[in-house]
């Protein structure tokens, strides 16, 4: 009676079974598909903003008339882990890489082995017109261009207006880092620069010695067996001078040694506040700060800008340089729509909102003469000045070894020793480079 | 994971007539034959039920591992794939002859010990308290001291990290009456502090999961033994010590194991609050540095595979220390 129970139950439940299990590979069909199923649909791998790509992105898509829709995907909140993810996508020719928002300094180790589709004559002469030479150059790996350059950032010299006066600093003309470490150590504040072991070491270290005349890497396209390092000479030394000084005598504060670009900030808007190397998201965020009642307004009145300082007082600084290029998966199955798309998101007009909504600079210089921009930015002649003269971190596909290389032997500053450390620093990049050490 | 610790209650408590034991204690092909239907039945439906979770096990762990050990005889950058290159042992080679490798695995050794050791004696402490509390609020005692365990390790380590960073937490202000703390201590600037606050955090979210392991071996140790021991006169340590401690060294040995296993993969916390920075770099980590950062998949998997390799080694030294048959049906010895 029991089994004959069960039996009819199954046989009842036999067709119920077959229609959840449809369901469900159904479903697992089509989530696995994921985004840009349809053929003018295009994903967009962007970093997190404030919504700024994403908005980009929906304009584009109206203005093409049906011609491509773009879709947006979320990439992880720094640049590194952005890195492994594009790179392992890549690598495993993932097809729905089809626009990527890309770091320039990784762009050579995804273009070296041709993870990245070309860039048609027609779109590389449309979308490089006005744009600054240092995100022109990180854009190109061996002298073509691989990516579009999207936007561009670059650090400027953020001061307390007060502490300078105080320190008898005339900040009309150039100063230099002795300058800023001379002040900030008479009047006892700390210097907001970044000395957490994470890749804006590289960028502090990187402009200190491209500013002091040198370059973390010689020869930026030799192979890992025969890559030359500058960090062990003139420049390299007078740049661990500087960190170590400032490591040494307390002069970036007690928080230092696990500073970021976030945590500089906040320092530099409390009492300690003097002198900070940082990139312009600074002014937003403070007016942001004083909007919401949780800064005072005196300090936004108090904050000044000028260029990134010199490391000689005779010699232009080269300030770091950031941003985002755009690039299109080889593996793509519609790159000429891509750049298509690419040629709509990067225009002057796209560039020049970005910025306002975001705070993103434009990496075109046409998109500076946007009357809005002076406006929401009093400092956007200082950044735009300040991207002419900027230098990009070294373009090599090895350069998440150079980079680690670099966090891991300078930093904390305060063990920085300028007769030691760029000749240590040297040995143990090229030895991982040649498989010999681990890192 | 507790499955080890009632195997024993079940069997020696339940009627049913279990594999015949030799004097020498092996099981003869004879007394097998005299299984009746019901276990027969039962040990089917035991292979049913946990047969697909096993196979599909054996499929997600054994293949990555096969794959890792196949892959640390290249060398092999994922952004080089015509690169490849067999090298043999080539990568052992420099992992084991590098001192950052001894480094982190002294690291990672030290941060095992230390917060097993604690855990141990923090977990045994609550387990008696929820042993011994009263039935009312027993519930209550249990669920809070297991909430820290619910909270995903990510979690907890970013509450972690922003409680004692330097500008967002509040550690500083709340505990600058002690000597050496003050506005401007900087926790995560050196070995010492980073791994302080890393084993802190470790301890107090993994704590519960030891203390409910030693709750069950707690509760496997007959009352009568311990008022046999009081009627004798026996103290509250030697009744702990001479009483309950022996009876329960199969939980013990399992919280042990489990967390040692668990402590020695390290990686959340560090990557989450140091991201190895300042002398805090765990085997772990340096897996992950080689395989994913650098994308260096033959020497990454190598370190990977000396990893495992390390924890093959806890579980033969812990299960040989503690002479315990997790696999037996008879527990402790």
């Amino acid at each position: 009676m029991q089994t004959s129970q069960r039996t009819r139950n199954g046989a009842r439940t036999r067709p119920r079974a077959i229609v959840l299990g449809g369901l469900l590979i159904g479903t697992l069909a089509m989530t696995g598909c994921g985004p840009g199923d349809d053929d003018n649909s295009l994903t967009w791998y962007i970093n997190p903003d404030a919504g700024g790509q994403a908005a980009i992105a929906q304009k584009c898509s109206e203005e093409s008339d049906g011609r491509y829709s773009i879709q947006t995907s979320l990439l992880p909140s720094d640049a590194a882990s952005q890195r492994e993810q594009l790179a392992r996508r890549l690598a495993a020719g993932d097809s729905s890489l089809d626009i990527m928002s890309l770091d320039p300094p990784f762009i050579p180790e995804l273009a070296e082995p041709g993870f990245l589709a070309p860039v048609p004559e027609d779109v590389a002469e449309s979308t490089t017109e006005n744009v600054v030479e240092g995100a022109l150059a990180g854009a190109r790996w061996k002298d073509e261009l691989v990516t579009v350059p999207f936007w561009a950032n670059t650090q400027i010299m953020w001061y307390r207006k007060s502490v300078a006066e105080a320190a008898g600093l005339d900040m009309s003309e150039p100063v230099t880092w002795d300058q800023i470490m001379e002040a900030a150590e008479s009047q006892d504040k700390a210097l907001g620069v970044q000395g957490a072991q994470a890749e804006s070491m590289t960028v502090w270290v990187n402009a200190l010695i491209e500013s002091a005349g040198g370059s973390i890497i010689v020869d930026p396209e030799a192979t890992a067996d025969e890559i030359e390092l500058g960090l062990d000479s003139e420049a390299g030394t007078e740049a661990a001078r500087i960190v170590s000084t400032i490591g040494k005598e307390g002069l970036g504060g007690p928080g230092l040694p696990t500073q970021n670009e976030n945590g500089s900030l906040i320092a530099f808007q409390g009492d300690s506040g003097s002198f900070m190397v940082n990139y312009p998201f600074v002014w937003p965020a403070t007016v942001a700060a004083v909007e919401a009642g949780t800064l005072d307004e005196a300090v936004l009145e108090d904050i000044g800008w000028g260029i990134f300082p010199r490391v000689f007082p005779d010699q232009e600084a080269a300030p770091p340089l950031g941003g985002i290029n755009l690039g299109v998966g080889a593996e793509s199955d519609n790159p000429a729509l891509a750049y298509e798309a690419i040629e709509c998101i990067v225009s002057v007009e796209n560039q020049a909102e970005y910025f306002l909504t975001n705070g993103n600079p434009p990496s075109n210089t046409e998109a500076y003469e946007d009357p809005r921009i002076e406006e929401s930015f009093p400092m956007a002649e200082t950044i735009r000045d300040s991207l002419q003269v900027a230098a990009p971190r070294p373009q090599t596909p090895f350069y998440n070894e150079v980079s680690t290389g670099i966090q891991q032997t300078w930093a904390p500053p305060s063990s920085v020793d300028p007769e030691t450390t760029p000749e240590a620093s040297t040995n143990f990049i090229i030895s991982v480079l040649r498989g010999e050490q681990l890192l | 994971m507790t499955s080890a610790i009632p195997a024993r209650t079940t069997t020696a408590s339940s009627g049913e007539p279990g594999p015949r034991i030799d004097p020498d204690g092996s099981t003869t092909k004879k007394a097998r034959k005299q299984y009746s239907d019901r276990v027969r039945a039962e040990r089917r439906l035991g292979w049913m039920l946990a047969g697909p979770a096993f196979v599909i096990m054996l499929l997600v762990t054994l293949y990555p591992i096969l794959q890792a050990i196949y892959e640390s005889l290249f060398k092999f950058r994922l952004t080089a794939p015509g690169e490849r290159e067999f090298i043999g042992l080539g990568n052992y080679a420099v992992i084991l002859s590098d001192q950052l490798w001894w480094e982190d695995l002294g690291r990672t050794v030290l941060i095992t010990v230390i917060t097993v050791i604690v855990e141990l004696i923090l977990g045994f402490a609550l387990a008696l308290v929820m042993h011994k509390a009263l039935k009312s609020v027993r519930g209550l005692l249990r669920t809070a001291i297991l909430v820290p365990y619910g909270i995903i390790t990510v979690v907890s380590a970013f509450a972690w990290f922003y409680a004692f960073d330097i500008n967002s937490g509040y550690i500083n202000s709340w505990f600058s009456w002690v000597p050496g703390i003050d506005e401007s201590t900087n926790w995560f600037a050196e070995a010492g502090t980073s791994l302080f606050v890393i084993m802190a955090s470790e301890i107090w979210k993994t704590t519960p999961f030891i203390s409910l392991l030693l709750l069950a071996g707690l509760a496997q140790v007959p009352d009568e033994l311990s008022e046999a021991a009081k009627v004798d006169g026996a103290t509250w340590w030697e009744q702990m010590r001479k009483v309950i401690i022996p009876n329960m060294k199969a939980a013990i040995m399992v919280a042990v194991l489990f967390r040692a296993l668990d402590a020695f993969r390290i990686f959340d916390n560090v990557f989450i609050m140091t991201n190895g920075a300042n002398g805090t770099e765990v085997l772990s980590l340096l897996a992950y540095r080689q395989s994913i950062s650098r994308l260096e998949i033959g020497l990454g998997s190598a370190v990977s595979v000396l990893l495992f390799v390390c924890v093959l080694v806890i579980c033969f030294v812990a299960i040989k220390l503690f002479k315990v048959d997790l696999a037996g049906s008879q527990g402790g010895k």
